[in-house]
């Protein structure tokens, strides 16, 4: 914010990493990786890295939290400390916290809580190289692990942000943009049942350009969906080659 | 979380926002009467009282000189925190700061800042070396549904109460000068959060409507109608269509409260 900002948005109407406004980074997802974890998922979209793991339903420790009409859902957004440009600490930050908390509520929605009371369900991201839009690509990882543990859920939650650079509504942020760009909208979605798990936004948008971001936004989640059901369908498939 | 109260209230409370009424009286776009105090800390730098109904939310504002951060070396900072006093409510602890005063505080910080409202250019003292930091601490003395508006407010009431101490720059020191100016603060970033409730949008929620909502949806809006942050909360979801239905209600409140308080 301090330099003069550099157009993010060329002659061509290209943005710095060559992307069209709507078009989204390049994205890789994998299921059923860790091999420890219940469900576990990678993606790489972007540059960003992140590995997310599941453990649960199992006992919930202190057991003083667990409820007894339902499993209580827990979410820990971690950051690398070599995952960014300048070393982050380890410690959570306050940032993290908040994410750790609305990454939570994203996926909450999606999943049965009622069918596994006493117990508790831990939800583990951990972001390996940052590149902007972490939260949803976190999300998009995360619901993949909770099926990958075989949770009963649903709807998949998909989530891609939105945001204005210089003055052209843009799909999936990368770091620059969301840094320098005039605005950041990143929504979650529950594909088939419509409905938005996540939503902020940081920045300045009319009405219009709010509207704009937000469709464009669930435009991008529904392109990560069919991904997503790729990535699940392809570890099942792979399992089903190994049986016969 | 809820009391044995509340679920006994809570199908009161869904029944009637079906019918477009509420259990207080209100209209289901209605707010609940504000009344706003400046200056009432003389200790701090600016500070102001905020009535949301019954929750009550104390902003006070401390500057000091500090270091600015290294990838805005020619900026202020600012710096908002927010206590969930345990005296407020049966449900707050005393303790390090939890995820949801954590996230009150962060919201209240966004609205500021992405409104642009401080000018953090102006607060800059020696470029890379000194600035102007200035803490915006949210009290929350009553807790009654809604900390998030009846903090933002606060918050900037404080902001708009705030006096900044004279200086020179004597030697590389900076020295103290007598006299105050006032900060300046440009926008009046508004927050607008609406409860989902049965299906329904409402705003303002109080603390038993917001035992009883699916999910919780704030709006900051500023002087321009533009839309300057935005925090969806809770373990509920909304429509597409709810949230754009959501915006346009949260410029027309915001307008209407900007209207109320003069500013």
């Amino acid at each position: 914010m301090s330099q003069k900002p550099e157009k993010l948005i060329d002659k061509k109407g290209l943005r710095l990493d060559g992307r069209k406004p709507e078009e989204l980074r390049s994205i890789k997802i994998e299921v059923g990786i860790l091999p420890n974890a219940d469900g576990s998922a990678y993606i790489q979209q972007g540059k960003n890295k992140i590995l997310a793991g599941v453990y649960g339903p199992r006992e919930l420790h202190p057991k003083h939290l667990a409820l007894p009409d339902r499993t209580v859902l827990r979410c820990r957004y971690h950051m690398a400390p070599f995952s960014v440009q300048e070393r982050k600490s380890p410690a959570p930050s306050r940032r993290d916290i908040e994410l750790s908390k609305v990454i939570r509520e994203a996926l909450e929605p999606s999943i049965f809580l009622e069918y596994y009371p006493r117990t508790g369900i831990d939800i583990f991201v951990e972001i390996l190289q940052a590149d902007g839009g972490t939260r949803c690509a976190s999300i998009t990882a995360a619901a993949l692990a909770l099926a990958d543990a075989g949770i009963p859920m649903r709807d998949l939650v998909v989530a891609c942000a939105a945001g204005k650079a210089d003055d052209t509504i843009v799909l999936d942020l990368m770091d620059t943009e969301d840094k320098k760009g005039g605005a950041d909208v990143p929504v979650a979605l529950m594909p088939n049942l419509n409905a938005i798990t996540l939503l902020q936004m940081d920045g300045i948008l009319t009405f219009e350009e709010f509207e704009k971001a937000v469709n464009l936004a669930l435009k991008g989640c529904r392109k990560i969906y069919t991904m997503q059901k790729e990535a699940l369908k392809a570890k099942y498939e792979s399992v089903k080659e190994v049986e016969e | 979380m809820s009391s044995i109260i509340v679920r006994v209230k809570q199908k009161q409370i869904l029944d009637l926002i079906a019918k477009g009424k509420r259990l207080d009286g209100r209209g289901l776009k209605d707010y609940r009467e504000i009344k706003v105090e400046q200056g009432l800390i003389e200790r701090a730098e600016g500070s102001a009282r905020v009535l949301l109904g019954k929750t009550e939310i104390m902003a006070g504002t401390k500057i000091e000189i500090g270091k600015p951060f290294s990838d805005t070396p020619n900026e202020g900072v600012l710096t908002v925190n927010a206590e969930l006093v345990p005296l407020a409510s049966p449900t707050f602890e005393p303790g390090p700061p939890k995820e949801d005063s954590i996230e009150l505080a962060r919201v209240v910080d966004r609205g500021i800042r992405e409104s642009k409202a401080i000018d953090f250019k102006k607060l800059c003292i020696k470029p890379g070396k000194k600035v102007f930091v200035i803490f915006v601490d949210v009290y929350v003395l009553n807790h009654d549904g809604n900390l998030i508006d009846a903090s933002a407010l606060a918050a900037l009431a404080a902001l708009l109460n705030t006096k900044m101490f004279n200086y020179e720059i004597e030697e590389d020191e900076v020295k103290i000068k007598p006299g105050y100016t006032p900060l300046s603060v440009g926008k009046h970033p508004i927050a607008i959060t609406f409860a989902k409730i049965n299906d329904k949008l409402i705003v303002d929620p109080w603390l038993e409507e917001e035992q009883t909502m699916d999910a919780r949806l704030t709006m900051t809006i500023d002087d321009d109608e533009n839309v300057c942050a935005i925090q969806k909360g809770g373990s509920g979801y909304f429509t597409p269509k709810q949230v754009l239905e959501a915006a346009k209600t949260a410029i027309e409140k915001a307008d209407e409260i900007r209207k109320k308080l003069k500013w």
